[in-house]
């Protein structure tokens, strides 16, 4: 897949924490085909669509929005609590970096 | 030859521990879904080798986890590894959403906050799992914050069935220490249509007609720590457990008191007795012998171990109130670990095998009724639940 297609799509390399690569049976990082503009929401929707199982894992079903103990970062910057709609970095966007989504430290019940 | 297999929910990940009918040697496979809260599995009676599994996580929330095989593999339902999306329509296994449609829902109110104030209904994890007797793609789901939950497609989608719920008495359910959770789903197996659940802390409710209505089965209970103790709800009910061959008897293990029913929970009586404490979470019956009861004794609410640093088994041969301890094979000093509730089980064999798990992550086994225990293993991580299914 190149990165920048016809019709704004673009490839879009996402890291994804230990525990849902194993739900989704993927590696490290998963390449994503997201349509411009490149934002984390349609960054994920993406994402849920081609790994369905992921959905609820990483926004509320009822709220979509980020669950509390996850963490998005991109180009070294928390962008946990940009909204979901701010176009990516540039760096993303044109596949030289990745969208990072991390499990906080701390948190969870144990 | 008859066999067992165990399966045991832990705080990362689950077991299955799996012997001949012997229950002596054993095999222990696992951890799946390893660095997971794996908060209770329970297999079909219809299907055995069908599984179903709570998979939660303070991170990543709610999964649903099914086995086909017996434990040997699993899917999520509705959305399998390594399948193409695009080739068929996902259906969301994870997805627990309160009905409050017009149409067949009830409106999402409050529920008492710890500090008593008001506070949102929110979904946050499946903590029983009860397949139906007679269909193995149908399931009930007991869940935190308290509702019940159905699939009939073997996990691949869930609707709640908001009559509990909705029941009117929302307002006044309480979360205990563990969250306000669903804990206990019984089915009366000479009657579908009757089932029981019980709440944390809110007590126990009966439906007669197939969980579209429910009435609080609560009389005879007393919680001196609510402001009135004998109310029709807000009881902090541990577990409650049944002998299918008389389904009207309910024996329950409350935040304290042993508790009994023989009228299908229209009235309980205390039958504690000379239990040294009647604090604790299991409780369960013996599979031929319906007055012979089970329940491990904890210190107090405030102090969840064993008392005097001694694991025992309470059996009572009389349905309550006369108890001997069993101790032939369990720890006798220094231990203090816990037993959550729904970490007891018992098997259909013949002398019937009684299992639990501890929160110091040992499985103990009698293949005679009590007399005499043994691990089955020693070092898992903290028990959160245990389940045994009798293998032809």
């Amino acid at each position: 897949m190149t990165n920048q297609p016809a019709g704004g799509e673009h490839t879009i390399h996402v890291a994804l924490p230990f525990h849902l690569r194993n739900l989704a049976g993927v590696g490290p990082e998963v390449e994503l085909a997201v349509h411009a503009p490149i934002t984390i929401g349609r960054t994920l929707d993406a994402l849920e669509a081609r790994y369905p199982m992921l959905r609820g894992t990483i926004r509320e079903y009822h709220t979509g929005q980020r669950r509390p103990f996850l963490r998005f970062f991109a180009c070294g910057e928390d962008w946990s609590h940009e909204p979901l709609d701010r176009e990516l970095p540039e760096a993303v966007i044109a596949g030289r970096e990745s969208l990072l989504v991390i499990g906080a430290i701390a948190g969870g019940s144990n | 030859m008859s066999s067992v297999r165990v399966l045991v929910g832990t705080k990362k990940g689950a077991f299955v521990l799996s012997s001949d009918g012997k229950r002596k040697d054993w095999t222990v496979s696992g951890p799946f879904f390893a660095g997971w809260e794996i908060y209770h599995l329970k297999g079909s009676p219809v299907n055995p080798d069908r599984i179903y599994a709570s998979q939660s996580s303070g991170w990543f929330g709610q999964v649903i986890q099914r086995s086909d095989d017996g434990g040997k593999t699993w899917l999520q339902p509705g959305a399998p590894i390594g399948e193409n999306p695009a080739a068929w329509p996902p259906k969301p296994s994870n997805k627990f959403t309160y009905d409050s449609s017009d149409a067949t829902g009830k409106p999402l109110t409050t529920h008492q906050w710890y500090d008593g104030t008001q506070h949102p209904w929110e979904f946050k994890r499946v903590w029983h799992m009860e397949p139906s007797l007679s269909d193995p793609n149908a399931v009930y789901a007991g869940v935190e914050d308290a509702a019940l939950f159905k699939s009939t497609d073997g996990g691949e989608s869930w609707s709640e069935l908001s009559g509990l719920r909705g029941h009117g008495t929302g307002p006044h359910w309480q979360p205990g220490a563990g969250g306000m959770c669903l804990h206990t789903v019984i089915i009366d197996p000479s009657n579908e249509q009757r089932m029981y659940i019980a709440i944390s802390a809110a007590g126990a409710f009966r439906t007669d007609d197939g969980c579209k209505t429910w009435k609080p089965i609560n009389k005879g209970l007393v919680s001196p720590m609510m402001p009135n103790p004998t109310a029709e709800v807000g009881h902090c009910v541990h577990h409650v457990a049944m002998n299918g061959a008389r389904p009207n008897v309910l024996f329950m293990q409350k935040h304290w008191d042993v508790m009994r029913s023989d009228d299908a929970g229209d009235n309980w009586r205390e039958v504690s007795g000379n239990l040294p404490t009647d604090f604790g979470f299991v409780i369960d019956v013996h599979a031929h012998e319906p007055e012979t009861i089970y329940v491990v004794p904890i210190k107090s609410d405030s102090e969840h171990f064993v008392p005097e640093g001694k694991l025992r088994v309470f059996r009572s041969r009389t349905g309550g109130n006369e108890w001997e301890a069993l101790e032939k094979g369990l720890p006798q000093k220094d231990c203090y670990v816990n037993i959550l509730r729904d970490a007891m089980a018992v098997d259909s064999l013949d002398k019937c095998g009684i299992y639990f798990g501890t929160s110091g992550g040992q499985v103990y086994a009698s293949s005679d009724a009590g007399d005499t225990w043994a691990p089955i293993v020693r070092d898992l991580p903290a028990v959160l639940s245990v389940e045994v299914q009798t293998l032809a």
